[in-house]
């Protein structure tokens, strides 16, 4: 394989090389390059069609790449299915809110926390004597202020906490590095403000690749951004250089 | 109530039927002998509709291939009619499952009424087998088996072969219970609730439906080992289509994801089918009837029927439900 990049020592939690997708003859996802590294907060914005969310589905493994390469803390894992790039660390959430609707709080959350342990293959013991699953989900509903509501059924919750819960069932794997598809879908400004509170909240080691619309939750949570225009990405910078770039405004805000 | 009451609750039921039973009379015992049996099968159907969400139309293949197993290896080896009863059990439950691991690697990869076609059609692979074999499975008529086993024990006796029954489909009941509980049981549900969702938390979901199907299959064997026995007889007749049918609609009747639910569905079947026979030459359109009333008004089927009421009387503002809020 060749060199991972090592510019200050470090290596990348998550590259993309020259990554493609397409379908039949439209380029969904053209020669997209891209490097993240612990901690690092970066958005992907662009107009609807752009080709964010299936960029998420490439880098996730929901679709296979048409070419170009994932890295994962720089080893290849383009073939590799979903469920073992999660082990290695990678977690996302869903732009149309992922949870199960008919289980409990507390339910959705077990079942994130087990998606990565050994024992979810255990067919003769009952969940209910994990002691140390249970206290995992604790303390997660604890961090994120739902261990009130941890009984309640998920469909019976508000949009604005869904939200939240799809953030939280994305922690339950101790991920390195965190997809967000628009995290605030959908909510109401005070909604959204308080989403940004609760992403601030999150461990600084942790690195954020986030798509969303609300400029708002981006500049305040992105340090970093990229364009993305017809699969492509038009530009990437700091989020001063984005937001001052005349391109990146005729294209995405329609102004200039 | 909790899952604690619940529990007394089913053992009190089974208790009183381990007592009660043998003092009805002869036909009753062998009802509620078949309806045990069918239980079982519908219960390891359960697992795939109602915990996992495959709906799978091809069970009775597994029943028919415990069935025949146990006929063939009873009139051409004469095996299995005394402590090798035992043994036979274990080869049923092992081929049926070993059956299922083959059928699994077609139907596993489909889902919704992908999935019901493929088992249909691999369910009728195995009918046309048991139609068409001649030499193996006499065909049309089937096999009639020499009598039931005897070790000690004469199971000829239908009191007998009724506890022998009650004791599989009791344990059959209490796995499969602590199966849907285990942290793989509880993976299912989240299969059924949104699988691309579990794939992204880390589930390998392939690998999960592909053994709750092995596992169905097993128990499908099992089910079909005792009812061998249980009629004496086997033909085509106990792996058609109408036999998958029957089990997926005890189990839709009685409520999907209950296990129980397969159990009462099951007995409800049976015994509706046997009694109405008697009653109305036309049984088949109440039959019919219930079954859609079923599906368009108690969706979670019998089962659900305790937990309408519950709701409609908090509703109501019962002071003694109002103690018990629904938080803990």
């Amino acid at each position: 394989m060749d060199e991972p990049a090592r510019e200050d020592g470090r290596q990348p939690v998550l590259e993309l090389r020259r990554l493609c997708k397409s379908f039949g003859g439209l380029k969904a996802v053209h020669e997209v390059s891209l490097r993240v590294m612990a901690g690092d907060r970066k958005a992907i914005i662009g107009p609807n069609g752009a080709g964010k969310t299936t960029l998420f589905n490439v880098i996730t493994g929901v679709f296979p790449a048409t070419s170009g390469q994932v890295l994962l803390f720089g080893q290849d894992v383009t073939r590799w299915p979903s469920h073992r790039r999660i082990g290695r660390g990678l977690a996302r959430t869903f732009q149309v809110t992922s949870l199960f609707p008919k289980l409990t709080v507390l339910d959705n959350v077990l079942l994130a926390i087990e998606g990565l342990r050994l024992s979810k293959f255990v067919m003769w013991r009952p969940l209910s004597s994990y002691r140390d699953v249970y206290e995992r989900a604790h303390a997660l509903l604890q961090e994120a202020a739902f261990q009130d509501r941890r009984d309640v059924e998920v469909r019976n919750l508000s949009h604005g906490e869904q939200r939240q819960l799809e953030i939280v069932l994305g922690l339950a794997s101790n991920p390195k590095i965190l997809l967000l598809d628009e995290p605030a879908a959908g909510l109401s400004s005070g909604e959204s403000a308080e989403m940004v509170r609760f992403l601030a909240r999150l461990d600084q080691h942790l690195a954020i690749l986030l798509i969303e619309h609300d400029m708002n939750v981006v500049f305040d949570v992105a340090k970093h951004i990229s364009v993305l225009h017809f699969g492509e990405i038009l530009e990437a910078g700091t989020t001063d250089a984005i937001s001052r770039s005349t391109k990146v405004q005729q294209i995405y805000f329609g102004t200039g | 109530m909790t899952s604690r009451t619940k529990a007394v609750a089913v053992a009190g039921v089974l208790l009183g039927l381990a007592l009660i039973a043998p003092f009805t009379d002869a036909f009753v015992i062998l009802l509620i002998t078949r309806a045990l049996i069918l239980a079982i099968l519908a219960m390891s159907l359960d697992i795939l509709l109602g915990f996992t969400g495959l709906p799978s139309l091809g069970q009775a293949a597994y029943l028919g291939i415990g069935a025949y197993l146990t006929a063939i290896l009873a009139t051409k080896f004469n095996f299995g009619l005394g402590w090798s009863f035992w043994v036979v059990v274990v080869l049923g439950i092992l081929l049926a499952a070993a059956t299922a691991a083959f059928f699994g690697l077609f139907a596993v990869r489909a889902s919704g009424v992908y999935f019901l076609m493929i088992t249909l059609a691999l369910g009728q692979c195995v009918w046309g087998l048991a139609y068409r074999w001649n030499s193996m499975t006499g065909g049309d008529n089937g096999i009639n088996l020499p009598g039931r086993p005897a070790f000690g024990i004469q199971l000829s006796s239908d009191v007998a072969y009724f506890y022998v029954v009650f004791g599989f489909f009791a344990l059959s009941l209490l796995m499969l219970y602590v199966l849907v509980k285990s942290p793989f049981g509880r993976s299912l549900e989240g299969i059924r609730e949104r699988e691309v969702r579990m794939r992204t938390l880390g589930y390998n979901t392939w690998l999960h439906k592909y053994l709750a199907f092995i596992i169905a299959g097993g128990f499908g064997g099992l089910a079909g080992v005792l009812w061998a026995h249980a009629n004496g007889h086997v033909s085509p007749e106990d792996v058609v289509l109408t036999t998958s049918v029957d089990a997926l609609l005890m189990v839709v009747l009685g409520g999907p994801g209950t296990l129980v639910g397969g159990a009462i569905g099951a007995a409800a079947v049976l015994f509706l089918r046997e009694y109405l026979s008697t009653l109305v030459a036309w049984w088949q359109y109440v039959l019919g009837a219930v079954y859609i009333l079923t599906i368009l008004y108690l969706p979670d089927g019998l089962m659900g029927v305790a937990t309408r009421l519950r709701r409609s009387s908090i509703a109501l503002g019962r002071p003694e439900d109002a103690k018990h809020p629904v938080i803990s």
